[in-house]
């Protein structure tokens, strides 16, 4: 009898299973995932949770009985039955004919499980992608490829070379002589040979002599000399990389309620989970702005408050002074996304969309304009309201051919759909709207 | 309550333990195992297990290592949720038939649960493997660990070669034929030890082989051929065949040598397996019957305290909970009680026996020792003969079972027979073909291959009582069928009794 302790094993032994569950009800999932992002929080949406998928699609079916012909059912518990009795038929399978279990246990038709953080994020940003992430430069500390690039006198043995080694040795040991070993064992055996035979003396004793000499000379030559070693060599090759930086820029000014800001956050958050996890490369920087703009961190971004009056083109003005110190254009790939309530200062119009088209746009690969708004905001009656100052101004830019994107954001419903609008793979956008 | 003293007998107190104590456990299970009970099994291992590996193994149908499919993961994903949400609890323990024979324990058991454990699986499981028939002629408890090794190690081998997505197209098909892949009738001796070596041998004969499905003869129109010449065919594929994956493993014509392989794999787990689904009621009505022995017995000499028995019965009436038919909780026949109830019954009627158990079993009532009889009936039954040779009229009024005729036909349903001095044969009958897989099982078979035409590959299915196959579900696993056969398949739904065809499936492989 043996006791043995398993806890310690290595667990996660059925990760391997699970990733080709996932694999294959991915299409199930991904949607499944989608619904359920839809409905949460973007805070959670960095949590994974719970999803839920039809049963259907991850059947396995086997062969069984259908309804109908004739059945027999022995059941515990008799109470007033006698035999000969009449009973009717069960409605909906409960009570006297329940005997038949499904053999998917129990008929459901949803099936529920938890996907961790990291899987229900790889699905829901599965098929995203920054656009036209084109410019690749060689950048300094990127991990580097190795390849394989002839042979060096040194290295670990895990890489050490064999048949160069041998080679090495066996031109080594020619040239300088080394005995065979069926050479000696030839002379060992022609003097066994004679040995004992009379008048061979002199024959056994140069033969002696010259064995001596062999032995010598194969002690004094190794079979593998350190000189022989080879080792295979690898070289480090630097790999260009797309590098790439994203502009946030959020209007904070009074105009913008708490609702508002908190629509423009979340959206932020969610560019900020997904840049993070699928770029390794990318810069972020936030610009906020009032009547006058500012970068600042992270945490001021998200979590700190400000109010004031609204100059958009602070902003713009802000990123391009950025990007003139920092990121020049010729070797990044520069994204910006906007959020702001579409109210401007009258008169900084003009200005806003002269910065856009004149020094920003021609920076960006991509630029994404989000207008955030109260849910159900249909205006005050009587006072029809049109799209607002900046809306205006950039519809004229993109219908002019200005490289941007524009969406509007009214509920948290809608963040994901837009983001994912705005960011879904060219190829696949293109293929729905076709 | 008094603090517990410490007393010199008791194997242990309070519901910690050590390994020393698992030891101690062991070995007085074994004493009362050997020296009461007469029971013979395979030298033990126990392995100490934590909740998530039960669950891992719960996912694999129980199995310590096995090869990798998604479908043991979806298992998982529903276990888990299930469990992390408290809506169910884990097993005790888990038990492999192999040899030397494993329980997995789970770390979070008390000292008394895994005293039950020990004696249940290690003790009660282990000797019905050993020592049951089926078990015995059909499959392989020295071979089966390293088998499954091969198993795992070659499906991963193929899934590097071939593609995950190819492999698993087969598994998917061969899973849906899974129940089909047993020999029910004729035993073959099985060594699965041997298993990795005629993998090669097979494929070298196999090439060597003339393949009827292969020849290329032209064609003759289908009439001119006579019967002589469709039996001929028939022998010469082997058929009829019930045994679907297999005949496909041997005949398929376009399977490559490792999907063969595969297919031969599921095969082999299935007749494995096939044994436990035959003496489920019994092997858990043994298993149980010991445990409550053993554990019995030692709170008699003092071993086990009164606290820790009052635990161990706790847990082992709900195992042996049979709700009424009318109770929402219903779900079947519960085969731990059933089978407990059984066994308890077979004790009753050897030490007490009435007049009408001497009139029924005349054999061994009043024998006084119920084990030689418990050990008869362990080795030489499954659950269908067992019910039909030891269920007794007592046990029937006492768990008041009737028998309910459900004719689609009829309006209503009918009360053919209940626990009464008329019934008892009848109700007995009925009860043991609910436990017959040969009865619950659709049965089905492989029966021609149209070799002069399309290649179609044609099965039966022999309808019993009038049941048809759930026309959905049997075209999806007609499509795996197809796939594997790669041409088209038919299925009849044959009426044994007239030959008439009451129903036809056909399906045609995935292009």
């Amino acid at each position: 009898m043996q006791i043995l302790d398993r806890r310690l094993n290595p667990s996660g032994r059925s990760l391997p299973n699970r990733q080709r569950f996932l694999r294959r009800a991915k299409s199930l999932v991904q949607e499944a995932v989608r619904d359920a992002s839809a409905k949460r929080d973007i805070r959670s949406a960095d949590e994974g949770g719970e999803v839920s998928i039809p049963l259907h699609g991850i059947r396995e079916p086997s062969f069984h009985h259908g309804s109908g012909g004739m059945r027999d059912h022995v059941l515990p518990g008799n109470k007033e039955y006698r035999e000969g009795d009449e009973i009717q038929r069960p409605q909906g399978g409960g009570g006297g004919g329940g005997s038949e279990g499904s053999p998917e246990g129990g008929g459901e038709d949803a099936f529920r499980f938890v996907l961790t953080r990291e899987e229900f994020l790889s699905l829901f940003l599965d098929d995203l992608e920054l656009p036209d992430l084109a410019k690749r430069r060689l950048v300094e500390g990127a991990d580097p490829a190795w390849h394989r690039a002839g042979y060096s006198v040194a290295g670990t043995p895990s890489n050490l070379s064999l048949a160069r080694t041998m080679r090495n040795s066996l031109s080594r040991r020619i040239a300088l002589k080394r005995p065979k070993p069926e050479a000696v064992a030839a002379l060992e055996a022609e003097i066994a040979e004679l040995e004992g035979q009379p008048g061979s003396e002199e024959r056994i004793a140069a033969l002696k002599a010259e064995l001596a000499v062999q032995l010598k000379r194969s002690q004094r030559i190794p079979w593998i000399d350190p000189i022989d070693v080879r080792y295979r060599r690898f070289e480090p090759v630097p790999r260009p990389v797309a590098r790439a930086v994203m502009f946030c820029l959020m209007d904070v000014s009074g105009s913008m309620t708490e609702d508002m800001k908190d629509l423009a956050k979340r959206f932020y958050t969610l560019l900020y989970i997904f840049l993070q996890r699928r770029y390794k490369h990318v810069d972020i920087v936030f610009i906020r702005h009032t009547h006058e703009a500012a970068e600042v961190d992270e945490q001021t971004f998200f979590h700190s408050r400000e109010t004031g009056g609204t100059l958009v083109s602070t902003a713009l003005e802000e990123m391009r002074k950025v990007v003139a110190d920092r990121y020049p254009p010729t070797d990044w790939n520069i994204y910006a996304a906007q959020a702001s309530d579409g109210d401007n200062a009258a008169g900084d119009s003009q200005r806003t969309a002269r910065l856009l088209i004149d020094e920003v746009l021609p920076a960006c690969q991509y630029y994404a304009y989000i207008e955030v708004g109260r849910d159900g905001e249909h205006g005050m009656p009587g006072f029809p309201r049109g799209p607002t100052d900046l809306w205006r101004t950039y519809e004229q830019l993109v219908s002019a051919g200005a490289p941007m994107a524009m969406k509007k954001v009214r509920n948290r419903r809608d963040i994901f759909p837009v983001f994912r609008e705005l960011f879904a793979k060219r190829g696949l956008l293109e293929e729905a709207k076709a | 309550m008094n603090a517990p003293v410490s007393t010199p007998g008791l194997l242990y107190e309070g519901a910690d333990w050590d390994f020393s104590t698992l030891m101690r456990i062991h070995d007085a299970c074994e004493e009362v195992a050997v020296r009461d009970l007469g029971l013979d099994f395979y030298p033990n291992r126990i392995e100490i297990i934590s909740a998530e590996q039960m669950l891992d193994a719960y996912a694999s149908t129980g199995l310590p290592l096995f090869y990798r499919h998604w479908s043991f993961g979806k298992q998982f994903a529903q276990h888990e949720a299930l469990y992390r949400k408290g809506l169910r609890g884990l097993a005790y323990e888990i038990v492999i038939n192999s040899d030397p024979c494993l329980s997995y324990v789970m770390e979070e058991n008390t000292a008394t649960l895994q005293a039950l454990v020990i004696a249940h699986a290690a003790f009660g499981h282990n000797h019905f493997f050993k020592n049951n028939r089926i078990f015995r002629e059909w499959t392989d408890a020295k071979g089966i660990l390293d088998y499954l090794e091969f198993a795992k190690g070659y499906i991963a081998e193929c899934e590097d070669k071939y593609g995950e997505i190819a492999v698993e197209r087969v598994l998917d098909s061969a899973h849906a034929l899974m129940n089909y892949g047993v020999h029910r009738h004729h035993r073959r001796t099985i060594d699965l030890r041997s298993e990795e070596q005629r993998v090669r041998e097979r494929r070298a004969h196999d090439e060597r082989m003339y393949n009827v499905l292969w020849s290329t003869l032209p064609e003759r129109a289908s009439q001119a051929i006579g019967a002589d010449e469709v039996e001929k065919r028939r022998a010469m594929l082997q058929l009829p065949q019930e045994n679907v994956l297999y005949f496909l493993e041997k005949s398929a014509p376009r399977l490559a040598p490792w999907q063969r392989e595969v297919i031969r794999i599921v095969r082999n787990v299935a007749q494995y397996f096939h044994p436990q689904r035959q003496t489920k009621m019994m092997n858990e009505g043994c298993a149980t019957y010991v445990h409550h022995r053993i554990l019995n017995t030692l709170h008699a000499e003092g071993r086990l305290s009164d606290g820790a028995l009052l635990e161990a019965l706790h847990s082992h009436t709900s195992v042996i909970m049979q709700p009424d038919f009318d109770d929402p909780r219903y779900s079947g026949i519960n085969p731990y009680a059933l089978g407990f109830a059984m066994m308890e019954d077979i004790e009753r009627i050897c030490r007490e026996p009435t007049e009408e158990d001497r009139e029924w079993f005349p054999d061994f009532a009043g024998s006084g020792d119920p084990m030689p009889t418990l050990r008869y009936g362990w080795s030489e039954f499954r659950d269908e003969s067992f019910i039909l040779q030891f269920l007794s009229p007592h046990l029937m009024r006492k768990m008041k079972f009737f028998h309910l005729k459900d004719d689609a036909a009829q309006p209503v349903l009918r009360v053919d027979a209940m626990h009464d001095e008329r019934g008892y044969r009848r109700l007995r009958r009925a009860l043991a073909k609910q436990y017959d897989p040969a009865w619950m099982d659709p049965d089905i078979q492989v029966v021609d291959v149209d070799l002069s035409g399309d290649r179609r590959l044609i099965l039966e299915h022999r309808v019993q009582d009038g049941r048809l196959l759930e026309e959905q579900e049997a075209r999806q696993v007609l499509r795996h069928l197809a796939n594997l056969w790669s041409y088209d398949v038919l299925l009849r739904e044959v009426d044994p009794a007239t030959g008439a065809s009451l129903r036809e499936h056909a399906v045609s492989p995935p292009r």
